[in-house]
């Protein structure tokens, strides 16, 4: 048994690098939550003070809140356009596949900080291009960053612009293991294209938009160089996410023991939004 | 006849409607990045002016040479190549030794260490923000690079991903070594590392990418200037009192887009294959 361990030498720098910079973090961060502490000097042990004090903590709530509001604005309309854009790309007729393709993948790997800025720029209330372009045509000019909706929205535009290509390219692959005879032969059947992309390909996608659908849950949730850049999580806390939230209580106010109750109480949140996602793609199937 | 040329007809309109929506959306991504470099090489009066000019009637470099000269730009370029290239090689390194590991070999407890290695990717890094900072204080680590390379070198994606790719190899250029009498950590180095080079430059572009973009890990541990990366130096080019050197500003973000836009054009093929690796694996 000389193979098997090396194999244990081989998978060890895993488990050792988890226990020292993740396991031990995250057993820390329980005891911190149990306790008041600046940061530096003595901790006090405080019981669940701490965790008594996250339902008045209107911030947080309503930065929860704005990551259910975002994931509605964008998530339907991202994972809808990659997958009409992906099966177009798909279908062999368009010629130029490859540059659509590149130039829709791009902003993935652009920065955050550039890209939110770029945006600030753009969507600016007096002059950015957004409303000049209005004003030639005479529309008057949108408060793409001063109005709570229009804020949300101006964030939704640039995640989808962030991820569309991300999610385009995962499902171009997702079609690329489905046979494609099947929706060719509905078409011949009779069926308009319309009726073959949501009676084939949606549920034979299932599983992949599942996978995209997860990732954006997530993702929604913990939104921060683009919304400190963009909007800086106004006005009025409108677009402020959780990860924003916790990065605040601990690193601006320095209460590292009520960042990593609300931390806790964040992830145990998103947990079970996970698992009701997976659940409810079980029922329907 | 008549028939087959409305078909034909009918064919062509719905080609030019897939066309007009390709070209919309293509033109939605390309206008930041137009804007962007178009802002760059703009002076402050002419940003915000109208009507809008794409291409700047009075075009000037003053905004490069500003980053270059006064906010240290080569100093945070090298900066940040360094801690993305040393955290892709140690990166590297790991996950391909552990991907090997749990693809080519049988041991105990084999099934309950790679699920825990699984169950790890769920962990939002929210949860790890505040003692993660507490335990690189700690080490005396902040404001080195060292929190931005070392925890992440063994990650779990990685070593998951390497595991697939390996586990496709034939065994019998391994036992032919192993009767010649190589150490298993010389058949890891000599026959396994280049059978999957190919692997490892789709993964080792996703975290180049990675940790050249990054912005949170660096806000938390980089405090003086003379450790920024990127990300921190254009968000530092927001100026007090609601100044914002916009011009300097983007110009530095078109510098930050160079590097990655090299590699992805010279590697798409394989960079498509890093980020599609995680999702479909049916």
């Amino acid at each position: 048994m000389k193979k098997a361990r090396w194999a244990y030498v081989f998978i060890s720098p895993f488990y050792i690098l988890f226990a020292i910079f993740g396991l031990y973090p995250m057993l820390l961060s329980l005891y911190l939550s149990l306790t008041r502490w600046k940061g530096v000097g003595p901790m006090e042990f405080a019981g669940l003070v701490n965790f008594g004090l996250i339902p008045k903590d209107r911030v947080f709530w309503q930065s929860m809140m704005n990551g259910i509001i975002l994931f509605g604005l964008y998530v339907p309309i991202l994972l809808f356009l990659a997958l009409t854009l992906a099966v177009i790309l798909n279908s062999g007729r368009i010629k130029g596949f490859r540059i659509f393709r590149t130039i829709i993948f791009l902003p993935f790997i652009t920065n955050m900080v550039a890209a939110g800025f770029s945006f600030r720029i753009l969507l600016e209330k007096q002059n950015g291009l957004f409303n000049m372009l209005l004003r030639i045509f005479e529309i008057p000019s949108v408060p793409w960053l001063e109005n709570i909706w229009w804020a949300r929205i101006s964030l939704s535009l640039l995640i989808i612009w962030a991820w569309l290509g991300y999610n385009m390219v995962i499902m171009l692959a997702g079609l690329q293991t489905i046979p494609r005879d099947l929706s060719e032969a509905a078409l011949v059947d009779g069926a308009t294209p319309i009726q073959a992309f949501f009676r084939i390909t949606v549920p034979l996608m299932r599983p992949v938009i599942l996978f995209c659908l997860i990732t954006s849950t997530i993702g929604s949730f913990g939104l921060f160089a683009e919304v400190t850049t963009l909007t800086l999580g106004g006005p009025a806390n409108a677009t402020i996410t959780p990860l924003i939230r916790i990065y605040g209580v601990a690193f601006s106010s320095y209460q590292f023991g009520y960042a990593s109750a609300l931390a806790y109480t964040f992830f145990a949140l998103i947990f079970l939004l996970t698992v009701f996602q997976f659940r409810l793609n079980r029922e329907q199937t | 006849m008549i028939n087959k040329n409305a078909l034909k007809l009918k064919k062509g309109i719905l080609n030019l409607l897939l066309y007009l929506f390709l070209i919309g959306i293509s033109a939605f991504m390309v206008l930041p990045f137009v804007w962007m470099l178009s802002t760059s090489f703009k002076y402050p009066p002419d940003i915000f002016g109208f009507p809008p000019q794409i291409i700047p009637r009075n075009f000037t470099w003053e905004n490069y040479t500003f980053i270059f000269q006064e906010k240290n730009l080569i100093r945070v370029l090298i900066n940040t190549f360094t801690i993305s290239s040393l955290s892709t090689l140690l990166s590297l390194f790991f996950t391909t030794l552990g991907g090997y590991g749990f693809a080519k070999f049988d041991f105990p407890l084999k099934k309950l260490l790679f699920s825990l290695l699984l169950a790890t990717m769920i962990i939002p890094g929210a949860v790890m923000m505040v003692p993660s900072f507490v335990i690189m204080r700690e080490l005396g680590w902040v404001d080195t690079f060292l929190p931005l390379i070392i925890p992440g070198a063994a990650n779990a994606f990685g070593i998951f991903f390497f595991r697939q790719y390996i586990s496709t190899l034939n065994d019998e250029l391994m036992d032919a070594a192993r009767v010649d009498g190589a150490s298993e950590f010389m058949i890891f180095i000599r026959i396994i590392l280049p059978i999957i080079s190919p692997g490892m430059v789709s993964l080792g572009l996703i975290f180049f990418m990675a940790s050249w973009n990054n912005y949170l890990g660096p806000l938390i541990y980089l405090k003086s200037p003379s450790n920024w990366t990127i990300t921190l130096a254009i968000n530092a080019l927001i100026g007090g009192a609601g100044l914002t050197y916009w011009g300097p500003q983007m110009a530095m973000s078109v510098i930050s887009l160079i590097p990655l836009l090299i590699i992805f054009l010279v590697f798409q093929k394989r960079f498509s294959e890093g980020i599609t690796a995680g999702a479909i694996k049916g």
